[in-house]
């Protein structure tokens, strides 16, 4: 009853984003005013009305309903609570409804705010979200219903798998789901500005906020991602460049651009068309993301299981939604014309270069993500592109963008002087060099290009310091910097830290495959693994060998617990690995097979700074959240706004 | 309306329709020349004992097959589990282990499982191009004269398995009793 109640909900929630996406829009052109008011509680209603269906699902999940179909294939009795509910969005169906809850979430929070834009946009803003949200509802209800009922219902279900039986992948979906629709607000605002033919400063400055906390969702979202194969995939290494991981670059490397040329369309009114593309741009790879992960088209290890009925919707979906907005500005952004002149030395040029080369590792990732696509579509050929591509690319591209973030954040808009700019960068150039002289000496091994890497990281780290000292008037607090300013500091420093991880992991992580035997010890990366053999460990719903490994070094003694598990509803094992870890370095065992007379072959990793790379992706998630927190967007009385002849909204901020 | 913003609606026109086409194609087999050929001889180290050699000749009289992969290659992963389960089923499965790093390649069976009885080192990808390997991973079945019987371009699936390649060996298998 509960589950068609939740049904119920979600045929509703279609029919309130149908009227949400087309009276109000109507009515901008048309100037009727209570239409274009319909947009807000629409929007709310909306809201409401999914979360009552995921309330509803989740309300299954919990009492184990395996009446409901999905619920029978995502669960089973002896799962434990927490991942009974992460279950709900453990498979397509469900994932599919937690995205359209977080669209919904983000239309109301649009809404909420909107007294801030005249009402014409913003109705439009609503207008443009509600077509997405529909579009997806329709997609759930017509090929992917989670509430489709089996009789008679079976005694148990069959379990989550047991990959995704874990918190970080718990938590993972909500935060990469929420940056990727959460780019729909960008792309609502794209094509509201489309329609009216307008792109000014006061229209950046609305995009901004939302934009910023869509990215830091994202990243996080990544973040967490590559966090849980690190350690529950047992490969030990934290980016594979998949195409599901791919899927979920493009549109951060896409929003990171959007970030940085939105400040200069707010700031200067230049790159006009280029931003409103951008915006149209992340969310459109969002959209292909999804649809190459639920499609089938390219394979990978976390793809949903596919349905070519569905990859149709999503394409035809896709389809609409970015054909449709960028049909819409070859029409409208000729009339975009940015007029703002810059020098060539001059904050804009700096924005231009992080959007130029932003661009181009976006592209190289979306040509590595569908080579193989092309191929098979002419030669009939299935491929993998492998990681030397990728990791070819990002060392040439991100390290001269890496040399220009340190002086480009400290440039001034429209004009700079070199004899200004560079005596302040001495100081962390200097320093970052000499560090990465330095480095060297304290190492096993000398590796010219972790020296220069490291140099790089330092350099990007230490160059936020002038930026931050020229915002600050001497003798004043540095309390008083404003929190755009700091959030782009502390996003920039992550970036640093984040070099730094990647350096010191690549270069200089030990990885042992060995065969160990009960009492021996082995010697790693400075640390002594003693095996002390294994015992029979029961868990809820699987049956562990655990071995356990004391490790001496580093001035404490750890114990570490392996496991191989068998999880009662599935053949192949599943590798648990035991992980110390630490700020400066992390100590990884994982058990292989036995060999006999107690004997095993275990993997064991010393992985130095690797926290780093997820503690900098952090930090920049937590940059762009404190930037868009900002005094300067907060709610200030609604914008006047005028009407022209035919209806365009015109805003005077 | 000015060409250069009409040039990404054309880009995406052509991308939508590449992803159309992706849409409608399948993990297939090729009719491929060097079915019923006999399968091409060569002489390769082995991965994991490199002081050892596999020819294809010490295959004679046996049904078996010939699995190209890397640790590089996704969608290995996804057939690995099916070559695991034939293997434990008996089947006799040779693994070219095709342009690929030794150690990666050694730490990637280690972490999957390993249900090869002999695996080829192919560093230079020769021997890929002697079997016409149009892309990692493909599946060859050979019969116990040295004769490719049955061509996989991409992943094995379930379904394939079932339908195709079990028959065929069970066929093979009554051919030869």
């Amino acid at each position: 009853m509960i589950a068609e109640l939740g049904h119920f909900a979600l045929i509703l929630a279609l029919v309130v984003a149908l009227a949400q996406a087309a009276l109000p829009l109507y009515a901008s052109f048309a100037g009727i005013p209570a239409w274009m008011a319909l947009a807000k509680p629409a929007a709310r209603a909306q809201f409401l009305l999914v979360a009552v269906a995921f309330a509803a699902l989740t309300h299954a999940f919990v009492n184990s309903d395996f009446s409901l179909l999905y619920v029978a294939n995502h669960s089973n009795r002896s799962l434990p609570l927490i991942y009974r509910v992460s279950g709900v969005w453990g498979g397509h169906e469900g994932s599919l409804l937690l995205w359209s809850l977080l669209l919904a979430a983000w239309g109301a929070a649009v809404a909420g705010r909107a007294r801030q834009l005249p009402d014409a946009f913003g109705a439009r803003v609503l207008a443009v979200m509600a077509m997405i949200s529909a579009g997806f509802l329709l997609f759930m209800l017509l090929t992917s219903n989670p509430f489709a009922r089996q009789f008679p219902a079976p005694p148990d279900g069959a379990d989550l798998n047991p990959l995704l039986q874990d918190i970080g992948l718990a938590v993972h979906p909500p935060m990469l789901y929420a940056g990727y629709v959460g780019f729909s607000v960008a792309f609502a605002f794209a094509v509201a500005a489309l329609i009216g033919g307008r792109v000014d400063a006061a229209w950046a400055r609305w995009a901004r906020p939302w934009t910023n906390i869509a990215w830091a969702f994202l990243t996080v979202g990544i973040a967490l991602g590559s966090w849980w194969a690190y350690y529950e995939l047992g490969w030990g290494g934290w980016w594979f460049w998949d195409p599901v991981e791919n899927a979920s670059f493009m549109p951060w490397l896409a929003g990171t651009a959007l970030i940085h040329s939105l400040a200069a369309t707010e700031k200067r009114g230049v790159f006009k068309a280029w931003t409103v593309l951008l915006a149209v741009f992340a969310f459109s790879l969002s959209l292909l993301g999804a649809f190459l992960v639920r499609s089938g088209v390219l394979t990978s290890v976390h793809a949903f299981a596919s349905d070519p009925a569905r990859g149709l919707f999503i394409l035809l979906l896709f389809a609409l939604a970015t054909g449709g907005a960028l049909a819409l500005y070859a029409w409208r952004a000729p009339r975009l014309a940015s007029r703002a002149g810059f020098e060539l030395l001059s904050r804009e040029s700096a924005l231009l270069i992080n959007n130029v080369f932003f661009g181009a590792l976006c592209f190289a990732v979306l040509l590595g993500t569908l080579y193989p696509l092309l191929l098979d579509a002419l030669r009939g050929a299935k491929i993998s592109v492998g990681p030397p591509y990728f990791n070819f690319l990002f060392a040439a591209l991100g390290a001269p963008l890496a040399l220009a973030v340190g002086a480009g954040a400290l440039l001034r808009w429209k004009k700079d002087r070199a004899r200004r700019v560079l005596p302040k960068l001495l100081a962390p150039a200097a320093l970052s060099l000499a560090a990465g002289l330095a480095l060297p000496a304290f190492l096993p091994h000398y590796s010219l290009r972790a020296a220069l890497a490291f140099a790089l990281g330092c350099w990007v780290m230490l160059s936020v310091v002038p930026v931050l000292r020229a915002a600050v008037p001497a003798g004043h607090m540095w309390t008083r910097i404003p929190r755009s300013l700091a959030g782009m500091a502390l996003a920039h420093f992550g970036v640093g830290v984040f070099i730094i991880g990647v350096t010191f992991t690549n270069a200089y992580s030990v990885e042992r495959d060995l065969r160990i035997a009960r009492g021996e010890t082995r010697e790693i990366g400075g640390y002594a693994f003693s095996f002390h053999g294994t015992a029979e460990h029961r868990g809820p719903n699987y049956q562990a060998t655990r071995g356990e490994f004391r490790v001496r070094g580093g001035g404490r003694d750890i114990t570490l617990h392996p496991e191989k598990r068998a999880y009662f509803s599935q053949e192949n094992p599943m590798t648990e690995a035991a992980i110390d870890a630490g700020f400066t370095r992390d100590l990884y065992v994982a058990l292989g097979e036995p060999l006999g007379d107690g004997a095993w072959s275990a993997r064991i990793y010393y992985k130095p700074f690797i926290r780093w790379i997820w503690l900098g992706a952090l930090l920049m998630a937590l940059g762009g959240a404190i930037a868009a927190s900002d005094a300067r967007y907060r709610s200030r009385a609604p914008a006047r706004m005028t009407q022209t002849a035919h209806g365009a909204a015109q805003v005077r901020a | 309306m000015k060409s250069r913003f009409a040039a990404p609606l054309l880009a995406f026109a052509a991308v939508i329709a590449l992803l159309a086409a992706g849409l409608a194609l399948k993990p297939h087999e090729l009719p491929s020349p060097f079915i019923g050929k006999p399968a091409p001889p060569f002489t390769l180290p082995r991965l994991l004992a490199p002081e050892e050699t596999f020819s294809v000749s010490q295959m004679k009289g046996n049904v078996w097959m010939l699995n190209v992969w890397a640790s590089w290659c996704a969608a290995c992963r996804d057939e690995h589990p099916l070559l695991n389960r034939l293997a434990q089923r008996g089947m006799r499965i040779v693994g070219l282990n095709y342009k690929d790093d030794p150690e990666d390649a050694a730490n990637w069976l280690r972490r999957f499982g390993n249900p090869y009885s002999h695996i080829p080192r192919d560093a230079g990808g020769d021997v890929g191009i002697e079997y016409g390997v149009y892309g990692v991973p493909e599946t060859y079945l050979i019969d116990g004269d040295g004769v490719i019987r049955f061509k996989q371009v991409g992943p094995l699936t379930a379904d394939a398995l079932r339908r195709k390649l079990l028959p065929a060996i069970e066929k093979l298998r009554g051919e030869k009793s």
